[in-house]
């Protein structure tokens, strides 16, 4: 049995490792693009920190570990999938066959189509290579750029900011991290950036990167920002109807009161020395067409990690598999769901057939120093009841979502202990009982409800 | 054979020296917060419950580490994080179900019971017999991870 994995991230080697320890003798091959010993993205911003060297950012420390464990590692690009032949076209002409195959290829960075994208100054944040070229040029005083204030874009802040630079994030949303906090969650994270230094421009499209004409710095970003007085007033909404105003302004504006009322952008010009561009990633999935392998945001796969394609599976950043939440395919771009579909893409390739239950979406972040985390529907759900505390003195949100009396998701910021916790209680869903309306009332006793729940027997 | 905390919180008066010595063995600070053992009052049932890692055989901080700084100590069965290769990335501390594992702002690293290295502090520290280290085969503990189980549906052997 040959075991072929393309991909040498954390959801093909946890998927290689958990292969060899069921079976000693099947072939076990992964096919990774990069000339690097299979590493960690997600340990770039540490190492931009200087807290550990590049070989820190290793998944695996043992340089005999891929071969103790005969593991065959080797670097090539796969251009092509034979479905029928069950081969793969490799880049350098060559041809590998497989009796099972998992990709997980992951993902790569989008390109905003804006001008001057190509200078030699500006820079991804996503592979070895590309934190190399940020760490030559994020030098003391240096000024940067970078556009996009997401989940990667925040936590690479982290690193930026202790190389002493002059930092700028432009970010075309309302909010920093939009895509995993809400409103309330993202604006605090942006006025801590801004309290700790971090020059925050939200509602702001970089619209071109020129040779600077000045010898203040080396280039010149030009951001189109969207006035405050483009974006609508902030009503006090309640969550699911958007209440009276959120009725008027459905009626009047087809429900995008965000983009109503859009008068001249501002236009501002910023110096820099290095822009990097984070404005989010895509499943590497292009070289699939005319596979027959089914494709949406990522590879579609079953619950058990199956693509459409027989003895063909997906797992990681590229898959889009069952959440735990919603039942729908989703991508979770995130470290724990491609470790997960790892080992469950293994389980599947050894033929036993062991279901996935669903990855539940969960990101941490730490802005400058700023720890927050959300789990699941933290956006809620219809019908469903909620509750938020803010502490802004504090810089402490708190929010529950609840369906029925079930936990689904959650934010916390400035909450640094047991916040795996809420992992626990959204995955059991457990029935909350009398501990919904305590919630309701004090949310911070959420550790308490949970040892409620899990250790009734010692509690109760 | 291996053993393991086994915490019996009805002997438990919430006297917190098992905190303390946590603390002052894991970080040279008395300080309760630094603890990896937790004690939570409940006031209306009047009792406490200690509440540290159970060792899961799950191991959810350990599968979720991206660069391998949280490794399995086979003679206690301890998961250990390893500090020279933890990056402080946070990602155990989400994935973990029990919320057993805490980020440390002051050490930037990520922090969890380690049972001492086979000689667990919390044990030798409280006066009732609450919190005891015994034989990993003792009944008792099996209805303690029962508990813990019940918390997620499990996943697959690696």
């Amino acid at each position: 049995m040959h075991h072929v994995i393309i991909g040498a991230g954390p959801a093909g080697v946890v998927a290689a490792e958990s292969l060899r320890k069921a079976d000693s003798s099947a072939k076990i091959t992964i096919l990774g693009k990069e000339s690097e010993p299979p590493y960690s993205r997600m340990a770039i911003p540490y190492k931009l920190k200087g807290k550990i060297e590049e070989e820190g950012m290793y998944l695996r420390h043992d340089p005999e570990h891929f071969k103790a464990l005969d593991i065959d590692v080797r670097q090539c690009n796969v251009d092509k999938i034979n479905p029928e032949s069950k081969t793969l076209e490799l880049s350098d002409g060559s041809q590998q066959s497989y009796d099972k195959l998992l990709i997980a290829t992951g993902a790569t960075p989008l390109t905003p189509p804006v001008e001057g994208m190509e200078l030699p100054g500006v820079h991804k944040s996503w592979t070895m290579d590309d934190m190399r070229g940020i760490e030559s040029l994020a030098t003391k005083g240096a000024k940067v750029v970078q556009i996009g204030a997401g989940f990667i874009a925040c936590t690479n802040m982290e690193g930026i900011v202790a190389r002493g630079v002059d930092l700028t994030i432009v970010e075309m949303e309302d909010r920093m991290v939009p895509r995993m906090m809400d409103e309330i969650a993202g604006n605090m994270i942006k006025d801590w950036c801004i309290s700790q230094g971090v020059n925050v421009l939200t509602n702001g499209m970089v619209t071109s990167i020129k040779e600077s004409t000045n010898s203040a710095s080396r280039y010149q970003v030009t951001v189109k920002q969207k006035g405050a007085s483009s974006v609508a007033e902030p009503v006090a909404e309640e969550k699911e109807g958007g209440g009276f105003f959120g009725a008027i302004k459905k009626a009047l504006f087809g429900g995008e009161p965000e983009v109503v009322a859009a008068r001249a952008s501002e236009e501002i010009t910023l110096d820099a020395d290095l822009v990097i561009v984070a404005t989010g990633v895509r499943a590497n999935i292009g070289f699939l067409e005319g596979t027959g392998i089914s494709v949406d945001q990522g590879i579609l796969i079953n619950e058990r990690m199956e693509t459409s394609v027989a003895d063909i599976y997906a797992a990681g950043d590229c898959a889009q598999g069952k959440d735990f939440s919603t039942g729908e395919q989703e991508v979770h771009a995130i470290q724990p769901v491609a470790v997960e579909h790892g080992r469950f893409a293994a389980q599947n390739m050894l033929g036993r057939s062991v279901e996935n239950p669903g990855s539940l979406n969960m990101n941490v972040l730490d802005a400058v120093g700023l720890i927050s985390c959300s789990y699941g529907l933290w956006m809620g759900v219809e019908g469903g009841d909620s509750v938020k505390v803010v502490e802004k003195d504090l810089w402490r949100y708190l929010n529950l979502q609840f369906d029925g009396d079930v936990l689904v998701g959650t934010t916390a910021i400035g909450v640094a202990q047991h916040m795996g916790a809420m992992r626990g209680l959204i995955q059991m869903r457990a029935n909350l009982g009398e501990w919904k309306a305590i919630l309701m009332e004090e949310p911070a006793r959420i550790m308490e409800a949970y040892l409620a729940l899990t250790q009734s027997a010692v509690i109760k | 054979m291996q053993k393991s905390l086994v915490i019996d919180a009805d002997k438990c008066t919430g006297c917190l020296q098992c905190e303390m010595a946590c603390s002052v063995h894991a970080e040279g600070v008395f300080n309760p917060s630094k603890s990896r053992i937790k004690t939570f009052p409940f006031h209306d049932e009047g009792i406490f419950v200690p509440y540290t890692c159970t060792q899961c055989d799950e191991a959810w901080c350990l599968h979720a580490c991206p660069v391998e700084a949280i490794q399995l100590n086979r003679e206690t069965g301890a998961k250990e994080v390893i500090n020279d290769l933890c990056v402080g990335c946070k990602v155990c501390t989400i994935s973990c179900p029990f919320g057993t594992i805490n980020y440390n702002a002051d050490s930037g690293k990520v922090i969890k019971c380690d049972l001492c290295g086979g000689d667990p502090e919390c044990a030798k520290a409280c006066p009732t017999s609450a919190i005891t280290y015994v034989d990993a085969n003792w009944t008792g503990y099996d209805k303690m991870k029962q508990y813990a189980a019940k918390a997620i549906p499990g996943q697959p052997a690696s």
